[in-house]
């Protein structure tokens, strides 16, 4: 029953040994820093705030509503977190849920809970932070700014870290990327917009109930330039990674080479994302990362020109 | 809702629930990060492992069919290595076609795929192992020996404690909402309005959960004060270990140890 909804703690097994290390220790980095810095900011309030939080957010994972058929859409939470409680909290809420579902249920594995954190506490926090942030931002801090926000940014939670995971399996030799990639990206594109529909719904109802929460809530404050560049620089490390490593698959193309069959595969797969590619380069590798990352510098910057554009206005 | 309800701590008196918690779950880690260095196709290794598992669930009281009914809700995932042997260049030991798609099954994807399979279904089981015969605030405790940080080791406590009482407030919440739902009660008629709208009560219920739990957060730290607690984490000095109880754990960590070079050793040689 308290099981996790959405498919992504990966089980121990599936990740390479140094796969599992380097992950540990970036999550434990970020995760020490996260707890000095929420401790600098509550005090003696840390350990109950903290940990009564993490309790609400781990059974607000059972909470669901059917979808179609037999499936139903979840909350994961980590965008929630974020937009409620700002970015330390929500990584430390985020650890405690991620860490007590691998050491209790069984949802993910142990020597692999360094990836699991970094997945769904970090990927998914740092995401949701740097989005919110820019909607946010773009929106003057107006009404829309919130859902709309809320909405991708639950999204884009959900998606990017589904595509680290994918990519830690790649890794790791246990799925071969173009495989993966697609596979998780295609399946939490879906789920991402339950989580997203979920978070715009609770954040109407406290938009209703508890505005001050919303309006002076720790996600719509800047806290520090490190968590947004962060994520930033995440998404961007994703968003070319992704296509990379599915445009050089070491495994599918070998069968598929042999038989003719890589033209059949490939059509369907890059006709979804033609505009993607470069006129003029040649390796599709490369076109496709540099599409990949000026039009994420291109979105960032257009919400950074309206945003100061904006604040320039209303300084006037 | 009755903590016995999700806890899966089940109550025995074995030579394994005897073990000192700091000593399970060290010795649980060790194995698991054996198994993860074992590498792929390492038979004797696997062979090895299985059969210190095999005994430690013996020694637990606990029947077989338990461990694997709980390893079973984690196998989904498996699919993640499925593609292996079809991907994976080699040697090749069978060919078929599949709807005017012919596979190519490799030796060397096979044993991967099946190494991975292993790996999972062995790791799974030691974990169940571990949380079956401990009570949480053992593994707590266990966690605090291991260097993890008093204070995340308090705020796990506490989400393991009031995790109870939210799951029975979001059911609750869950049964409200179903009381208030109707439902045709002949089929092919929609219920419940659109998506958006079923995605917008749920998203309600989690808005309103996460302010239950922010008052609950603030009466709880009040009554925290009240009874002295001012911000300092302090725990109950953790007993030494019994020499016989480190002996243990120590040839224990040695023969995993081994047991993982063995595989190395092994595949080499191969």
């Amino acid at each position: 029953m308290l099981s996790a909804p959405i498919p992504m703690h990966i089980p121990d097994g599936f990740l390479s040994t140094p796969v599992s290390v380097v992950l540990w220790i970036i999550s434990i980095a970020a995760i020490a820093y996260a707890l000095r810095r929420v401790g600098n900011e509550l005090g003696e309030r840390q350990v109950p705030f903290m940990g009564v939080l993490s309790a609400a957010i781990f059974a607000g994972q059972m909470l669901n509503f059917t979808v179609v058929g037999g499936t139903s859409g979840h909350l994961l939470g980590s965008a929630l977190a974020t937009i409620l409680l700002g970015p330390w909290a929500a990584i430390i809420v985020m650890t405690s849920v991620v860490a007590i579902q691998a050491l209790i249920f069984q949802d993910g594995g142990l020597v692999v809970l360094g990836a699991n954190l970094f997945n769904m506490a970090i990927v998914g926090v740092a995401v949701a932070y740097t989005v919110y942030r820019a909607i946010h931002r773009l929106s003057g801090g107006r009404q829309w700014g919130i859902f709309v926000g809320g909405f991708l940014a639950a999204w884009s939670s959900i998606e990017f870290a589904a595509l680290a995971c994918a990519l830690q399996l790649a890794a790791s030799g246990t799925s071969p990327a173009n495989v993966a990639v697609p596979a998780m990206g295609g399946i939490h594109a879906l789920i991402g917009v339950g989580e997203g529909l979920i978070t715009v719904g609770a954040l109407a109802f406290l938009y209703a109930t508890r505005r001050d929460l919303l309006i002076a809530g720790e996600g719509s404050t800047p806290q520090g330039k490190l968590v947004w560049g962060v994520g930033l620089a995440i998404a961007l490390l994703l968003a070319v990674l992704s296509p990379l490593a599915s445009a050089y698959p070491d495994g599918l193309e070998w069968v598929a080479e042999e038989h003719g069959f890589i033209e059949a595969a490939r059509a369907p797969l890059y006709e979804v994302i033609p505009d993607y590619l470069f006129p003029g380069v040649s390796n599709e590798a490369l076109a496709t990362i540099l599409a990949g990352v000026l039009g994420t510098l291109i979105v960032f910057g257009v919400v950074f020109a309206i945003g100061y554009a904006r604040r320039k206005r209303s300084a006037t | 809702m009755h903590v016995h309800y999700l806890d899966p701590y089940q109550p025995r008196h074995s030579p394994i629930h005897n073990l000192d918690s700091r000593v399970k779950l060290a010795l649980a880690l060790a194995y698991l990060l054996s198994t993860s260095l074992t590498p792929a196709g390492a038979w004797a290794s696997y062979i090895l492992l299985a059969a210190i598992l095999l005994s430690a669930e013996r020694l637990s009281d606990l029947p077989f069919s338990y461990f694997l009914r709980r390893a079973i809700l984690a196998l989904p995932f498996i699919f993640a290595a499925l593609p292996l042997p079809l991907t994976t260049p080699g040697h090749i030991v069978a060919e078929f076609s599949l709807g005017g798609l012919s596979l190519r099954v490799s030796a060397e994807g096979l044993i991967r795929s099946a190494s991975i399979a292993l790996k999972f279904w062995l790791s799974i089981q030691m974990a169940v192992l571990l949380t079956v015969s401990t009570p949480f605030p053992e593994l707590l405790q266990a966690l605090r020996a291991l260097r993890v940080p008093r204070l995340l080791v308090a705020i796990f406590g506490l989400t393991w404690r009031y995790l109870f009482v939210f799951a029975d407030e979001a059911l609750r919440l869950m049964r409200a909402r179903s009381a208030r739902s109707g439902q045709h009660p002949q089929g092919g008629y929609r219920s419940g309005r659109t998506l958006a709208w079923r995605a917008q009560v749920t998203g309600s219920m989690a808005g309103s959960l996460f302010l239950r739990a922010l008052e609950r957060s603030e009466r709880i730290y009040m009554a925290m004060l009240a009874r002295g607690y001012d911000g300092e984490v302090r725990m109950k000095p953790l007993p030494p270990l019994p020499i016989a109880q480190s002996i243990f754990l120590w040839i224990g960590i040695g023969i995993l140890t081994l047991i993982a070079a063995l595989g190395h050793f092994l595949t080499r040689l191969g």
